[in-house]
């Protein structure tokens, strides 16, 4: 019964991972940008979460919706007045310009809210599971993988139902014809960034209610989710779940076997899927 | 009258006058440099030290991502194992530590070949996040090496320290201490190791393989056109960097003299630290690096006491940088003077572009 309870721990702890991958998934797929910083966005938003629990004395869900658009405005502006500046055939510029926001935000969260580690209140939620089937099951981690499903549906839904997924496509397939067509990419990049924030937001709010975190812990985030992507494949949002759930189950079963190996096995899982596997599971785009 | 061969009159160059005045302006700064131990403190080696193994570091970064278009974030893993290889030569087969600094390079290599099979089938901005987590698996296996301490890490020990080779000379040709004298022999090696690697890559792009390594970088498609198997110039970048990378890592560990996974696996002192000083001196050009490292010196001597600030405003300014002058301050001059101290371009020198003045043979 042990084991069935590491697995079950294991794919519900993969829906966290999949929310840490599916902004950068997004974000990938539309404008090709690979975001070094989204580990620190997700611990920026984890404190911006803190903060207005702290100052208005809500819970963290309701302090979660108040985040989303103040995340969804940094997200917008970061790609408008940066990001967008540094899009383009060389790989080089973005790379080295979302490092940089990567450390400065590290150390901007650093001298304003001090190496500490935090946690966001949980409350009754934190510690509440149910039985099912003889597993007993935590209602965070369950809450946290439906909301990775829910996250997909929705994304899936805009990207092939609505005019605005319309215009992601389009412009992610060629940027030039879908400025013909009077979408604006600049925009359209701007509101993709965006909508990453709000998952990125809602991935901060599991986060912070699951774990401790500190300043310094974004950067293993984006591990995770990179390797969530690429074990699903890119362009593909249900297989960016599975991937995450891979990471996850092999995190908790390397954990149940040595505590020491627990990071060592999600990473060992992923390069056996690149082995075997270069281009994901459930790959989708070519390029 | 005596009419020249056309064919003897034509010469292709990339020297130009002021390349030869760096040249030998370059040889005066070396020399200086190699006696600087007869006149600098101790406290001025230990900098010029740190300066010339984050320059080598730097120019090895700058030959993957500047020259290789190989934008790794996973070149702290090739610091930690040469360092690593060097403490377990050390502490497990009592090997002195200067012969094995060599074996940093090496084991630094031998990683190299599974890192790259792993890193190379991702593209792009995948590479670079690949290497990082590559770079992360390497720490944590080496964590878990308890003869070299752990997690915890270990210090080289007294009885090693104490007998390196050539420290006595050193120390009685300066007459100092033998921890003066140490610092002096790193000292020398770093100095050493940074000509080798400044005159090693020069060397590199000015012959036929750098030709093949600029078409790569600029165009893969059209460099296999012409022959130039991309995948082998990639490797062969890669291996380079990472042996030039073990060296440096395994160089620093032995003047610090004590290691830990965390410190030597460091993505901020071994890539990011290295990232900054190649972007804003200018990245693909080997000026840059040399620039980039006084700047970042500078700073860090300036701004180090005041810490979360300081790495905020290198960020900040590795951003501006890039988004305002992207080809960094020594690209920016250089475009705006025409000035290349180490100039790679051949250009056609003779022919009747000489014939009208009068010819030196008379």
């Amino acid at each position: 019964m042990n084991w069935i309870d590491t697995i079950v721990q294991g794919i519900l702890l993969g829906g966290l991972y999949a929310l840490f991958a599916a902004g950068l998934s997004l974000v990938f797929g539309i404008m090709r940008l690979v975001n070094l910083a989204h580990g620190d966005l997700i611990v920026l938003a984890a404190y911006l979460i803190l903060l207005i629990v702290s100052l208005l004395g809500l819970s963290p869900f309701v302090a979660a919706l108040i985040a989303l658009p103040l995340m969804f405005g940094l997200g917008y502006v970061l790609q408008k007045v940066v990001l967008n500046r540094v899009l383009g055939e060389d790989i080089l510029p973005p790379l080295l310009v979302t490092f940089g926001i990567s450390v400065v935000i590290q150390n901007a969260l650093l001298q304003g809210a001090s190496a500490d580690t935090r946690r966001l209140p949980t409350g009754d939620v934190g510690v509440a599971s149910i039985s099912l089937g003889g597993i007993n099951v935590g209602i965070l981690p369950l809450l946290t993988f439906g909301s990775a499903v829910a996250v997909i549906l929705i994304l899936n839904h805009v990207f092939y139902r609505t005019a605005l997924g319309r215009s992601f496509r389009a412009t992610s397939d060629d940027p030039t014809t879908a400025s013909l067509m009077g979408i604006r990419p600049n925009a359209v990049f701007a509101q993709a960034t965006g909508i990453a924030m709000m998952i990125v937001t809602i991935a901060a709010l599991y986060l912070g209610m699951r774990a401790n975190f500190d300043p310094a812990v974004g950067p293993a985030r984006l591990i995770y989710a990179f390797e969530a992507v690429i074990i699903g494949g890119l362009g593909s949002l249900w297989g960016t779940l599975a991937g995450g759930v891979i990471i996850g189950l092999a995190q908790t079963i390397g954990a149940a076997i040595n505590p020491e190996w627990q990071i060592l096995s999600g990473h060992i899982a992923f390069l056996l899927v690149l082995l075997f596997k270069p281009r994901g599971l459930f790959p989708r785009a070519f390029d | 009258m005596t009419i020249s061969a056309p064919d003897t009159i034509y010469r292709v160059e990339t020297r130009t006058r002021t390349s030869t005045i760096a040249g030998l302006v370059g040889i005066v700064l070396i020399l200086v440099l190699f006696a600087a131990p007869a006149f600098a403190s101790r406290g001025l080696i230990q900098d010029l030290f740190f300066i010339l193994t984050m320059l080598t570091l730097a120019q090895f970064w700058n030959l993957l991502a500047g020259y290789g278009g190989l934008v790794s974030v996973g070149q702290q893993a090739f610091v930690g194992i040469g360092a690593y290889a060097l403490f377990a030569a050390v502490i497990l087969w009592g090997l002195d530590p200067v012969p094995a600094i060599l074996l940093g390079g090496v084991a630094a290599l031998v990683l190299a070949v599974p890192f790259g099979f792993f890193a190379f089938r991702l593209q792009g901005a995948y590479f670079a996040i690949g290497t990082w987590v590559l770079a992360e698996v390497v720490r944590l296996i080496v964590a878990q090496w308890r003869a070299v301490g752990g997690g915890t890490g270990t210090s080289l020990p007294r009885t090693a320290t104490e007998n390196i080779i050539f420290t006595d000379q050193i120390a009685a040709l300066f007459d100092v201490r033998a921890s003066a004298a140490r610092d002096i022999l790193a000292y020398w090696l770093a100095l050493v190791l940074a000509i080798l690697t400044i005159g090693g890559i020069y060397w590199l792009l000015r012959s036929k393989r750098g030709l093949g390594l600029a078409a790569v970088r600029d165009n893969p498609q059209a460099a296999r056109s012409v022959g130039v198997d991309a995948q082998r110039v990639k490797w062969f970048v890669f291996l380079t960097a990472a042996l030039g990378t073990g060296l440096t890592g395994a160089l620093i560990y032995m003047q610090k003299a004590r290691i830990s996974p965390d410190a030597a696996f460091s993505l901020n002192d071994w890539t990011a630290y290295v990232i900054f000083i190649v972007v804003i001196g200018g990245i693909g050009t080997i000026e840059g690096p040399i620039v980039g490292v006084l700047i970042f010196f500078l700073l860090q001597t300036l701004l180090a006491q005041y810490g979360a600030w300081y790495l905020m405003i290198l960020g900040l300014i590795g951003i501006g940088v890039m988004l305002l002058a992207p080809r960094g301050l020594w690209g920016s001059f250089s475009d705006r003077t025409g000035i290349q101290l180490f100039p790679i371009r051949r250009r056609l020198m003779g022919g009747p572009l000489t014939i009208k003045t009068p010819s030196r043979e008379e």
